[in-house]
């Protein structure tokens, strides 16, 4: 049996072109299979089904990211590449002199203290974890950490942050469509995959959300980050030519094979577990443990990570300059049998390929060997600019550098976007609101996650100083995780996440608006210096083929240049995941997620010291809200008590919001502010009763105290409101005319102070709307997830 | 000058609470190394030249067999003739969370034969049956333990792990660890009574999180004195007054000023 099959398509009409590539799971469309056909026609010859899934791989959404960077014409505008013009853009015009790297490497770079940087990246994992959520998911967290070794010339991981959307765990069972998991079941794979994976390779899971969705019921969503320190001078790689391939870490397996391509299309009861990897961490803690090593001696040029496209993808990359060639049968493996094309394309888990001059080989096959970890010479970077694949005697590839990077063809998309009109819910503001804010302590994505949070490590390395519990028994829910990296130093890291798909049902536009300042607003509530916030964007939608979709992303980008302009905040790396989308067999139609944007925020903070958590300290404090409360009921937590989603979505202010994070973090580095938390998901209620319970102390405040535009004129609004850039800060009575002094032209207000066990509010007309002991609110909130 | 008391910190794969245990030592002005289990195995490097041996904490070999086994047979078999010297010299030993785990296994602790053939205690899965991280109140019992003395009566310190649950073989060897002042660590709750979980927060016989050798030099606890080093690791030092040191400092310290007496 020949081992490499030649695939006839010089011939072949429209209709047979795309069923080579339907057949060989390509993902390739019409206009691309085309454009292989021209060039396997110029060369005068067929392609191998190496050289097809070489392409395939490379030319995956996944890969590529065609719809960000195609032409767009969105309600009748010309776009010529979102990506640039828009997340690029503001990173580019904003300059900022601390950005290292930026959208270059495997994850984004920006200095730290004198001696070293600090690289971000989030990652999706969502087609995986969906058909096999422990392995999909720990594979999910094993990528991203590999991002972070393979940036530059290696990073050390030092933090992990975890976002998690799932369907309701009360689905019923029934409604469930043929082939997919219950939520529960993806719930608890997840958790438990990710968890494993992280703490065996120690690396402190600080910080998270899970978000609650009927819309993620059939796709759930796994985002996976890692923050990673390295020296200055490792920053950057360069492969020279003549350099020996190396492949380090885990053998290849059969075990995630077109995990690219898998992800570029929605999914259906038939898909293919095998495109999910296998995961072993310890293997990966070696590899990193080797690899520092290797890198503080200066032995390789460069190196990258096996992750989508497995050896494709990382050493088309890395030979992008300079061509390659390598041999596959030197390649090891888990077991026999696999053809060439499987093992070039592999996803096998915890390999790094590596650029290693030919007199250092000795001296880092060394350090490999001793760490226990398989090392190979698979090839060379050769100076051709050609990838030439060899299996034994037999050349399998032969492909033109730049054809593989830059032959295919620009996707061209429509994007429509047309207002929508919800029913707006008609309801007077019940008496008593105890109960609404109970019920909203319990929603899922509001209530506790301390079962998920206790079982990741999130202090191993020594460096934790703002905890995800905290407060009197530390239980309550921080805003942003800080970090020390390095343990004879204050400085530190802050690292949060802003993300809520309900406002993007209302307008996908002021979702990103609202995400990117939730994730500021964490780090500016701990103490984290907002000129110094850098934001990863991570998008996860449907099908960009479809216009109305196409128009989410649209809009979403849009606000990711406007607010990220407004804030000084520029974008440093950022992903996205189409194609979440589950095909129901009954009907043949495709459910969609929500289109969902998660924006990812780090800030180095100067001295970790200065740091404050959202836990009440004492009784008679006065409690302030800085910002302004505005009729903004649209996607909130209040109306999705009524089934309800509504339409005026937050908005934000950037101008107003900018001067806001700018004042409280001088008020937090003057030592002024006892505690603050900001105000997201049920709003100022929400908050107030999260700080009282965390802190173990109660609180009286005023309803008609708040700040509010004219329109807000009843109590549930005012308490629920989602509105943006507010926060809830306790302050010593002492400190009270120097706060309002540096607040002067922003809108603050004084609303009550701390004090008893209870949570007392007083409604606009000065009548007690919600009397509620501390004990029964945190139950409230921890109930739901107690054991789930 | 006096010299300075010389640490071995061993790490193999899946090693991971390594940077913090060497950082707690070096805080103490030790002077310390740290050395994969293969530069051991491979005789590059002796333990006879440091005064002072911890194995931290982490997945050794990914927990693969059970909890620290691998590591364990490793020194057991092939290290064990100059461990045996190390600590019949009176050498210190301290292993922490997956280090306690080796500990037990390899028969250095309880020790109760000098180096056990038999498995005398273990670390069994959590009574919760996950993974945990808290932080948990510790009363310091033993008067025998190197690494403890002059400790305050109560600590507080994080724990860690799935495997923490402490069992002994039989009520005899209980008895003995009792008799033999060797119970180093109970979990307490916060006014220092034993109490059920999340106080014990892995179900531990007596609630013993910690245990020493009859000689008290080698010490085996599964919280992690290394994580709370300064204030600033303490879940609530934003809110409450704490001194300006943790907890877990002073086994570090106790460690190093031991063997830097034992060196003039």
């Amino acid at each position: 049996m020949k081992i490499v099959k030649t695939l006839k398509i010089l011939k072949a009409g429209e209709e047979q072109l795309l069923e080579i590539s339907r057949k060989g799971l390509l993902s390739l469309n019409l206009a691309e299979m085309k454009a292989v056909q021209a060039y396997f026609k110029k060369k005068k010859r067929e392609p191998t089904d190496v050289e097809l899934e070489t392409i395939a791989q490379t030319w995956s959404e996944h890969c590529k990211h065609k719809a960000f960077r195609g032409v767009i014409n969105y309600n009748g505008k010309k776009i010529d590449n979102l990506l640039k013009q828009t997340v690029f853009k503001a990173t580019k015009e904003l300059n900022k002199e601390w950005c290292v790297s930026v959208f270059t490497d495997n994850a984004g770079i920006i200095k730290f203290d004198e001696n070293n940087c600090v690289a971000f990246k989030v990652e999706t994992h969502n087609h995986p974890s969906a058909i096999e959520p422990y392995g999909g998911a720990g594979t999910g967290i094993g990528g991203v950490i590999r991002d972070i070794l393979g940036v530059g010339l290696g990073a050390k991981p030092i933090m992990n942050t975890d976002v998690f959307c799932f369907g309701p765990l009360d689905y019923p069972e029934e409604k469930l469509l043929e082939g997919t998991l219950h939520p529960r079941r993806i719930f608890k794979g997840v958790v438990s995959g990710v968890r494993d994976y992280g703490n065996r390779m120690g690396i402190p899971t600080c910080n998270g959300a899970v978000i609650f969705d009927e819309g993620y019921t059939c796709n759930p969503l796994v985002y996976c980050g890692t923050v990673g320190i390295m020296p200055n001078n490792t920053c950057f790689k360069k492969v020279k030519v003549g350099d020996i391939i190396v492949s380090l870490g885990g053998k290849t397996g059969r075990d995630g094979i077109h995990g690219a391509t898998f992800s570029s299309i929605a999914l259906d009861k038939d898909t293919e577990v095998s495109a999910v990897q296998i995961g072993n961490p310890i293997v990966e803690k070696k590899t990193q443990d080797a690899l520092l090593q290797a890198r503080d001696k200066g032995l390789y040029n460069a190196l990258t990570d096996c992750g989508a496209g497995g050896y494709s993808s990382a050493v088309g990359e890395m030979a992008e300059e300079t061509g390659a060639r390598v041999y596959l049968d030197r390649v090891p493996l888990k077991y026999p049998g696999l053809a060439p094309w499987e093992i070039w394309v592999s996803e096998a888990q915890e390999r790094m390929v590596f650029a290693v001059p030919i007199e250092k080989l000795s001296e880092i096959m060394k350090i490999f060997e001793r760490e226990n970890v398989e090392a190979t010479i698979i090839g060379e970077f050769s100076g051709t600019k050609r990838l030439e694949l060899f299996y034994g005697s037999e050349k399998v590839a032969d492909l033109d550098m730049k054809f593989i990077h830059e032959g295919g063809p620009r996707f061209e998309l429509t994007a429509e976007w047309k207002e929508k009109k919800n029913n707006e819910p008609n309801f007077v503001s019940p008496v008593n609101l105890g109960d609404s804010l109970n019920k909203i302590l319990s929603d899922l994505t509001v209530a506790s996650k301390e079962w998920i949070i206790r079982q990741y490590d999130h202090e191993v390395q020594g460096g934790s100083i703002i905890k995800p519990l905290q407060g009197a028994t530390n239980d309550g829910p921080g805003d942003a995780a800080v970090a020390r990296p390095i343990l004879t130093s204050w400085k530190g890291v802050a690292v949060s996440n802003g993300i809520n798909p309900r406002y993007g049902m209302l307008d996908p536009y002021w979702m990103a608006a609202s995400n990117i300042d939730e994730a500021v607003r964490n780090i500016v509530a701990v103490g984290g210096d907002p000129e110094k916030i850098a934001i990863l964007d991570n998008f996860c939608w449907g099908n960009p083929n479809k216009p109305e979709e196409l128009a989410g992303m649209v809009r979403a980008s849009l606000a990711c240049y406007d607010i990220a302009m407004a804030y000084g905040t520029p974008f440093i790396s950022g992903k996205d995941s189409l194609n979440n989308e589950y095909v129901d067999v009954s009907t043949g139609d495709k459910v969609a997620i929500p289109g969902t944007l998660l924006i990812s925020a780090i800030s180095v903070m100067e001295d970790v010291r200065d740091a404050v958590t959202m836990d009440f300290k004492a009784e008679g404090n006065s409690i302030y809200v800085i910002g302004t409360t505005h009729n903004e009921m649209g996607g909130s937590v209040y109306f999705k008590l009524k089934n309800e989603l509504g339409n005026t979505v937050p908005k934000v202010d950037g101008k107003t919001a900018k001067k806001i994070f700018a004042k409280l973090h001088k008020a937090i580095k003057l030592g002024l502010v006892k505690s603050c938390h900001d105000c997201s998901e049920g709003g100022l209620g929400v908050a107030l009763a999260e700080m009282a319970f965390a802190g173990g102390t109660g609180v009286d405040v005023c309803l008609d105290k708040v700040k509010r535009s004219g329109d807000v004129n009843r109590d549930d609004y005012v308490l629920f409101s989602e509105s943006n850039s507010r926060f809830v800060v306790e302050l010593e009575k002492k400190h009270q005319a120097k706060f309002e002094n540096l607040f002067k032209e922003i809108e603050i207000s004084n609303i009550g102070q701390t004090g008893g066990d209870k949570v007392m509010i007083y409604g606009l007309d000065n009548r007690l709307v919600i009397s509620e002991d501390i004990n029964v609110l945190k139950e409230s909130w921890q109930k739901p997830l107690r054991t789930p | 000058m006096s010299k300075k008391a010389k640490v071995i910190v061993i790490r193999t794969a899946g090693t991971n609470c390594d940077y913090e245990t060497v950082t707690a030592f070096e805080l103490c002005g030790a002077e310390v190394d740290l050395v994969h289990i293969n530069q051991l195995l491979r005789k590059e490097v002796d333990i006879l030249n440091y005064q002072i041996l911890a194995i931290p904490g982490g997945f050794s070999y990914g927990d693969d067999v059970a909890s620290g086994k691998i590591l364990a047979n490793e020194i057991q078999y092939r290290l064990i003739d100059t461990i045996s010297r190390f600590v019949s010299e009176r050498r210190l030993i301290i292993g922490i969370c997956n280090g306690f785990q080796v500990l037990v296994k390899t028969g250095l602790l309880p020790g109760i034969d000098g180096i056990d053939k038999k498995e005398y205690t273990t670390l069994f899965n959590n009574d919760s049956g996950k993974f945990e991280d808290r932080w948990c109140y510790l009363k310091s019992t033993s008067n025998r333990c190197i690494f403890t003395r002059g400790l305050k009566e109560q600590i507080y310190l994080p724990v860690a792990h799935g495997e923490g649950k402490f069992i002994t073989l039989d009520e005899k060897t209980l008895e003995y660890l009792k008799k033999n002042d060797m119970i180093v660590f109970k979990y307490v709750n916060k006014d220092g009574d034993i109490a059920g979980y999340p106080a014990n927060p892995n179900g531990s016989a007596e609630a013993i999180a910690g245990i020493c050798n009859p000689g008290g030099n080698i010490l085996g606890l599964m919280p992690h004195p290394e994580r709370f080093v300064t204030r600033y690791n303490h879940p609530r030092w934003t809110r409450e007054k704490l001194p300006e040191e943790g907890d877990g400092l002073a086994l570090f310290r106790n460690a190093v000023e031991f063997a830097k007496k034992k060196l003039q």
